[in-house]
Order: structure tokens, then sequence, then C-alpha cells
């Protein structure tokens, strides 16, 4: 029996065991949305914007480890998934985003609606097809996923021309997939495997530097198994997060710019850097040409361009992470004994003496103004026994999460690193939230940042998604006005937000809840009272303004040269001719 | 350094944008780039003349093999090649210049492809700087008109592909 391109579609998506479309319509796409209206196995959600749409298929994505699925029109509707598109792409999260085109005979015409999607979509996706035929439309659909899902993961387009969605065609679904220049390599070369377990075996100070690859292959248990055999600290980048418990004795937490003193000690003066899944990226590495002076590097990556991108390696891996530490691990479970323990005695002491000197500090007053790091700190105790799922948006309040929030496992963690992309946290959590429906997803934001798609509230209630959104208010782009602070001598150029809405009364006008933690006192039960209601929420929590994030390595430094406090002239400076934290709250609830 | 690298990759639309723009967005360097089918016809060839240090070959090599529309790359600094460019050149010609063109074309072992009673269109091929030579030769009697093919080059022993990739059959 022959079907329509949009039926087609349809089908296809059902093979790949899709059960949620983040969509926008709009006249191209018309014939696909009138389709899947009058079927039932596929969701549709929706969405207000089709930059939410792209954050939402990436939050589903991250948290289930499958492709996230989005529909948008032509034109417009493609120009606004772009941001998403390219920060799927920085951050290889799977994602197939599907595009409508003007037809086939008015391509480049100028014709109403028209852009160039394929050419748009070039550099910021893994792959991107237009699909010219309807016979063609069934293979493209399954290489799409394919390639989206396989080797490292990306963002793939499909464009599709409204007549290709309106032809008919016969279906058949392929069962595999051959595409002569694609053939990503899973398996690690076993002598190099050898040689990095020799390098383990013989290391003094050796670190495991890992990263989203981890979660990506699905090897958090090859990786806690590997560190517990060897004893091994273990550094996590901002994307992997999760990957490895953060509360394990062998954690260092999360290093780079806003990493531990320990874990940026640990790495400047190791005798061997063991990277797994983690791409050298220049928030971690800082200055090049220091980075590491002492180390020897072993590079586990299943891309081969992220190896020897930034830094020399001396071991390279081009494998799958999970298949490479089984490989690697089976080697070490005959090799490790007693004496690793010995040898690496002085480099725990080390270790434990960097913890106790610099661990993560702040200072919360009993009635001063609230500290973002304290409502991050509350919000994991009181909420990690839900296992909960946490988005966050760009700026300090992501650091202090990745800071304070201790996640135990890895898909829980959604957050945009790569491009930094402001307004991701509060869809990419909608987006997890619908893949699962039962459990606590928090979005940990800016007040700056939540501002970016605020308009997925919609979305959020008619969807029914109960998101738990925390604005840390500082009133501030608190990032750029950190760095204005340290850099430019305290010149607050358009990083004072000024008038904020009141986010309690936006929420209740979505019909949301709003919460508001007027005092530190407040916030547990605030906190409590959100946690425990079944809508969508927002806690507006004003916190003091001019907190900055530490530690820190201001860019382009060396990693062991961090700024661990506000520098003591700019301690003279807050709360003199700048606003108070006082005025600044009148404003704030005013 | 300068490195000819050798790309083949699946003849099909907007494959050597893919290329072009990998190039143009990582900033490295394009000399010259040429495309022509193969004996196959669902593959082109691809000589691309670049320069770059050692760490940045490496990238490009790589960068061009993570493509999904190319199917092998060869960089044939690491093989003996042998090149080769066209060049097709318009000359003025006026009386006594005529015969100092042709001995011009006669030592280069180049072409002369066409004639007016004001020019010669003179063919030449070799490598760079046999091409460069001819065109200083050339030079003093007024060129009109210059077009190069940019270089190809082929290994002389089958070369060794820097990243082989082979024909995929994936299952589901
Ligand atoms: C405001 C701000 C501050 C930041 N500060 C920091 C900071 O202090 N510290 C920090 O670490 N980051 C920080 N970042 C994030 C930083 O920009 C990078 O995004 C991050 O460091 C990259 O993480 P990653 O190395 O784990 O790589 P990812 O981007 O997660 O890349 C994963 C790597 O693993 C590979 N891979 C994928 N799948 C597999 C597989 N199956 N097997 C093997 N390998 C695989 C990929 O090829 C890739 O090389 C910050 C970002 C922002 C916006
Ligand atoms: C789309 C986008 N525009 C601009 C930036 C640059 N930027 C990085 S952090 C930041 C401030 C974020 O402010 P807010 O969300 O309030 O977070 P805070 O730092 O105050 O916690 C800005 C403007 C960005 N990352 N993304
Ligand atoms: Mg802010």
């Amino acid at each position: 029996m022959k079907l329509t391109g949009a039926e087609i579609f349809i089908e296809c998506l059902k093979r790949e065991g899709v059960k949620t479309l983040f969509a926008l319509p709009g006249g191209v796409v018309l014939k696909i949305f009138d389709t899947l209206h009058q079927q039932k196995d596929i969701e549709v959600i929706l969405t207000r914007h089709e930059q939410g749409a792209g954050h939402m298929a990436e939050g589903y994505a991250k948290a289930t480890g499958k492709a996230g699925v989005c529909l948008v029109t032509s034109g417009p509707g493609m120009t606004n998934v772009i941001t998403a598109l390219a920060d799927a792409y920085m951050d290889s999260v799977p994602m197939v985003c599907f595009s409508g085109q003007v037809p086939t005979s008015l391509i480049g015409n100028d014709a109403f609606q028209e852009a160039d999607n394929i050419g748009l979509s070039r550099p910021c996706t893994k792959y991107n097809f237009l699909v010219k035929d309807v016979n063609d439309l069934a293979a493209t659909i399954k290489e799409a996923f394919y390639i989206a899902t396989t080797g490292r993961p990306g963002p793939v387009l499909v464009d599709i021309p409204k007549d290709v969605s309106m032809a008919k065609a016969e279906f058949t679904y392929p069962n595999s997939v051959s595409i002569r220049g694609y053939n990503p390599t899973y398996e690690g070369n076993k002598w190099q495997i050898k040689q990095a377990a020799e390098a383990i075996m013989k290391a003094k100070k050796p670190i495991l530097y890992v990263g989203g690859g981890v979660g990506f292959s699905g090897a958090s248990q090859e990786l806690l198994e590997l560190a517990e055999m060897t004893q091994i600290p273990v550094d996590m980048t901002l994307m992997g997060l999760g990957v490895f418990p953060g509360e394990h004795p062998l954690s260092m937490g999360m290093l780079g710019m806003h990493g531990t003193y320990e874990a940026n000690m640990a790495m400047h003066y190791s005798d061997l850097v063991i990277a797994i899944g983690a791409r050298f990226d220049d928030r971690v590495t800082g200055k090049v040409s220091e980075f590491c002076p002492h180390a020897k590097v072993i590079h586990v990556d299943i891309d081969p361009t992220s190896i020897r991108k930034n830094i020399n390696v001396d071991i390279p891996i081009v494998g799958d992470c999970k298949t490479v530490l089984r490989e690697l691990n089976q080697i070490l479970r005959a090799t490790v004994n007693g004496e690793q323990k010995d040898l690496r005695k002085p480099w725990w002491d080390q270790i434990h003496e960097w913890q106790q000197a610099h661990p993560l500090t702040y200072h919360q007053e009993q009635d001063g103004p609230i500290k973002p790091q304290q409502v991050v700190k509350r919000l994991y105790e009181l909420t990690r026994d839900r296992d909960p799922i946490v988005a966050t948006d760009v700026g300090q309040h992501q650091m202090w999460a990745a800071q304070y929030f201790k996640l135990a496992k890895p898909n829980r963690w959604l957050t945009s690193g790569g491009l930094g992309t402001m307004g991701f946290g509060f869809p990419a959590a909608m987006g997890a939230q619908a893949a699962f429906r039962n459990r606590l997803v928090l979005c940990i934001a800016g007040d700056g940042s939540i501002q970016m798609n605020m308009q997925e509230m919609a979305t959020a209630i008619i969807s029914k998604l109960p998101v738990k959104i925390i604005i840390l208010n500082n009133g501030f782009h608190g990032m750029v006005r950190q760095w204005q602070d340290l850099f430019y001598e305290g010149r607050y150029a358009s990083s004072d937000l000024g008038t904020t809405p009141d986010f309690v009364k936006l929420a209740e006008a979505y019909g949301a809840v709003g919460l508001r933690v007027k005092k530190v006192g407040d916030l547990d039960a605030v906190l409590k009272e959100a946690m425990a209601t079944d809508k969508p929420v927002i806690v507006d929590v004003p916190t003091y303004p001019y907190e900055n994030c530490y530690p820190m390595i201001p860019a382009g430094g060396c990693n062991h040269e961090m700024l661990l406090e506000d520098p003591p002239e700019l301690k003279k400076q807050v709360g003199s001719e700048k606003v108070t934290p006082e005025d600044k709250d009148t404003v704030l609830t005013a | 350094m300068e490195h000819i690298i050798s790309v083949t990759v699946e003849n099909k639309f907007g494959v050597l944008s893919r290329v072009a723009g990998l190039f143009s967005g990582r900033g490295f360097n394009i000399e010259s780039l040429s495309v022509a089918p193969t004996l196959d016809p669902s593959m082109s060839q691809m000589t691309i003349v670049t320069s770059g240090d050692e760490r940045i070959i490496e990238q490009i090599v790589k960068q061009l093999n993570k493509l999904i529309d190319v199917i092998k790359v060869v960089d044939l600094n690491e093989t003996e090649f042998v090149s080769r460019e066209t060049a097709i050149i318009k000359v003025h010609t006026k009386d006594a210049d005529r015969a100092e063109a042709l001995r011009i074309v006669d030592i280069f072992r180049a072409n002369v492809i066409d004639s007016t009673p004001s020019t010669y269109t003179i063919e030449v091929s070799g490598d760079p700087k046999k091409i460069e030579a001819i065109i200083n030769l050339l030079q003093p009697l007024g060129i009109k008109d210059l077009v190069r093919t940019g270089r190809v080059a082929v290994a002389r022993e089958p070369a060794r592909p820097v990243a082989v990739q082979t024909k995929k059959v994936a299952r589901d």
C-alpha cells in the first residue's frame, strides 16, 4: 500500500521508538501535523518557540540517552531552531530535527518563508539531508537516526519539502544502514590499551579526567571499577558531572575554570593524566603551554579529531569508553596489587592536604542576604533522596550548581557547556520531564537566562510538565558582572538587569505556582513546598547580588593559579558606591 | 609546510560545500582545490593543496575523514607522488614577439592551442615552478589572461590511506 510522505514520516518515527515530538507548525509542514493529529502513538508537544522545541529534544536526549526529536517549519522556524542545533553539536547531543521546506519546484526562488536550511545548518549539525523524492524518505530517516546516535553523537537535520510530505510512495523501512564514509571505531587498539595499563601501573601521581563521553557510552560502571581498583582520584568536567558519584571518596568534583582546588591542583601536578571521553576544552586546560607540565597523557575518545586537537597525547586510544575500559580493567585486574597503594601514598597525602586547605566555601550569615551557594546546597540536600534530574541555565548559578549539587548517577545533569546557551535550562528540563513524567526535574536558573525562554511556561502548563524552577535572582548577568569586577575595574556595562519582572506573578499569570524565599530562614520551607506541588513552580530566590564564584582560573591562566576569593581591592569596592544588597532587594520585590 | 591531500568523496549534491566549509570554518588554508569525477561515477576525487604545521595537517586529515561524505583521505606528502598543474595563458604578440613567444613555448614544451593576429593562447602543464617560470618569461610580452587548474596529484605506489574508512554495514 502506498503512504503519503507524512504517513511515512510517522511510521519511521514509530520504528525508531519515538514517543514524543517537540514541534511547532507552519505552512509547509501542515500535512505532517494533520497526519500526526490523527494518530495516538506519538505525543506532540506544542512549544511556544522553536528554540524551546530544540532544547526540549536535547533535554529528552540527555536524560534518556536516545535521540530527541523536533519538527519545525521552513524559514523562521528553521532559523529559530539553529541555536539548539549549534548547542547540541557542541555538546554531542543525539538529536534529529525535521524541518519543512518549500515545494521542490520553488527551492531557490526566494519563495515565501524559504531559507537555505541545508546551508544554514551545515556548520552546526553532524550531517544534514534534503529529501527531494518521497521514495528516499524512509531510508533517509533511518540514516538520520543512525548517524545521530552512533559514534560521537550529534544533531542531524532532515529537510522535507512540502510536496514530498504530500506525495505517495510504497513504504518499506530498511533494517540496516550502509554508509561507506562513516564507520566509527568502537574497539580500541589492543597494543595501545596495554601501553595504557602499563603506564597506570607505574604512575605515582595519576589522575582520571573524565567527561561527557563516559555518559554517552554508558561506561559509569566500568569507570567506577577502574578508579576503585587502582585508587586513582577522579576529576570530572562540567559535562561529565554524574558519570562518577559526586560523593565518592575518590571524587575530586569538577575541574577547570570554576573547578575545585584539589581537582585543579591534582591535574597540574600529576604525572599521568588519563582522559576518558573528555575533550581538553580551554575551560579545562587553561594556558595550554603550561597544562600538566609533568604528565604523560592517555586519551580515550571515539572521535579521532578530539585527540591531539589542543594538547599532545602520549597514548591515544580511539574507541568507545565502555569497550576500552572493559579491556583495560581486564588487564589491570590481573596486575594490580598492594604495591600501587604504597607507591601512591604520598600523592594521596598531598591531595588530602589540598582538600583540607581550600574546600569550597562561602559565608552565610544567619539573617544576612541569601547566598546562592546556600540555595543550591539546601536544594541538593532536600531532594537527593528523590534522585532528581537537574537542568541549569548559563552563568554563575550554573557553576554553583556544578559545585554544590553532587550527582550520583549519569543522565541527570542537563547543562549547556560548549555553546553556553542562556535559556537552555527550562526547556531542557521540560524535555526530560516529558520522558520521565513521574520524576523530579529541577531547573536551577538565572534571572537573566530564564527570560530567554520564559514563553515555554505555557507549554509546561498545557503539556503538564511540572518542572521546578529555582531562580537564583541576583538582579544581574552575574557571570558578566563577575568578569567586570575582576577585569574591568567594576564597571558594570550592561550587566545590571535593572527591572526584572515579578517572577511570582509571572508564574501565576501562566497558571503555574509562584513562590518567593524572603529570608534565608524560609529557604527550606519554601523549597519543600515547591517540591510537594504537582504543577510547574517558579521559586524566586533573591540572592546576594555581589557574590562571585570561586575558585576561578582567569581565562588563559594556569591551572594551579586559582583565585580563591575576591581580591582585596574588590572587597573594598562592594557595598560602597554600589547599590547595597538591601536596595537591590527592594527593587526586586517592589 | 605545504601538503597535498587527496580526498575521495561521494559524488553528491553539497559535498564541495561541506569540504570548503570545513576549511573556512576552522581557519585552515586552501591554496588550491580541484574536483572531478573518478572512474566510478558514484565518487569524485578532490586534490587539496594546503599548508600548516604537523598538528594542523593532522587535524585537517582527521576532520576530512570525519565528514560523512568523505570515503578516503591520503596525505600525499607521506608517500612519493607526482603532481601536475595546467595553465592556459593568453599573450599579446606583436610582430617580433610572436617568434619569441614560440621559442618560449618550445623550451617549456608548452602548446599553442589558439592563435589570432594579435594573440597566442598557450597551454602548459608541469609542476608549479615550471608554470611560474614560463609566466615570468611571458610577462614582458604582455599577458592578457591567465587561468590555472590548481594541482592534481597521484601517489607513485598504491598509497597508504591515513585512516582507511571501509565499507560499513551496520545492523539495526
Ligand atoms: C559559564 C561556563 C563555565 C564553564 N566552566 C567549566 C569548568 O570550570 N570546567 C569544565 O570542565 N567545563 C566548564 N565549562 C564547559 C566547557 O566549556 C566544556 O563544555 C566542557 O569542559 C567539555 O566537557 P568534556 O570535555 O567532557 O566534553 P564533551 O563536550 O562532553 O565531549 C565529549 C567527548 O567525548 C567523546 N565521546 C563521545 N562519545 C564517546 C564514546 N562513546 N566513547 C568515547 N568518547 C566519546 C567526544 O568525541 C568528545 O570528545 C563551562 C561552560 C560554561 C558555559
Ligand atoms: C544566549 C547568550 N547570550 C549571552 C551570553 C553571555 N553570558 C554568559 S553568562 C551571562 C549572564 C547570565 O545571567 P543570569 O542568567 O542571571 O545568571 P547569573 O550569572 O546571574 O547566575 C551572559 C550574558 C550567553 N552565554 N548566552
Ligand atoms: Mg543573574
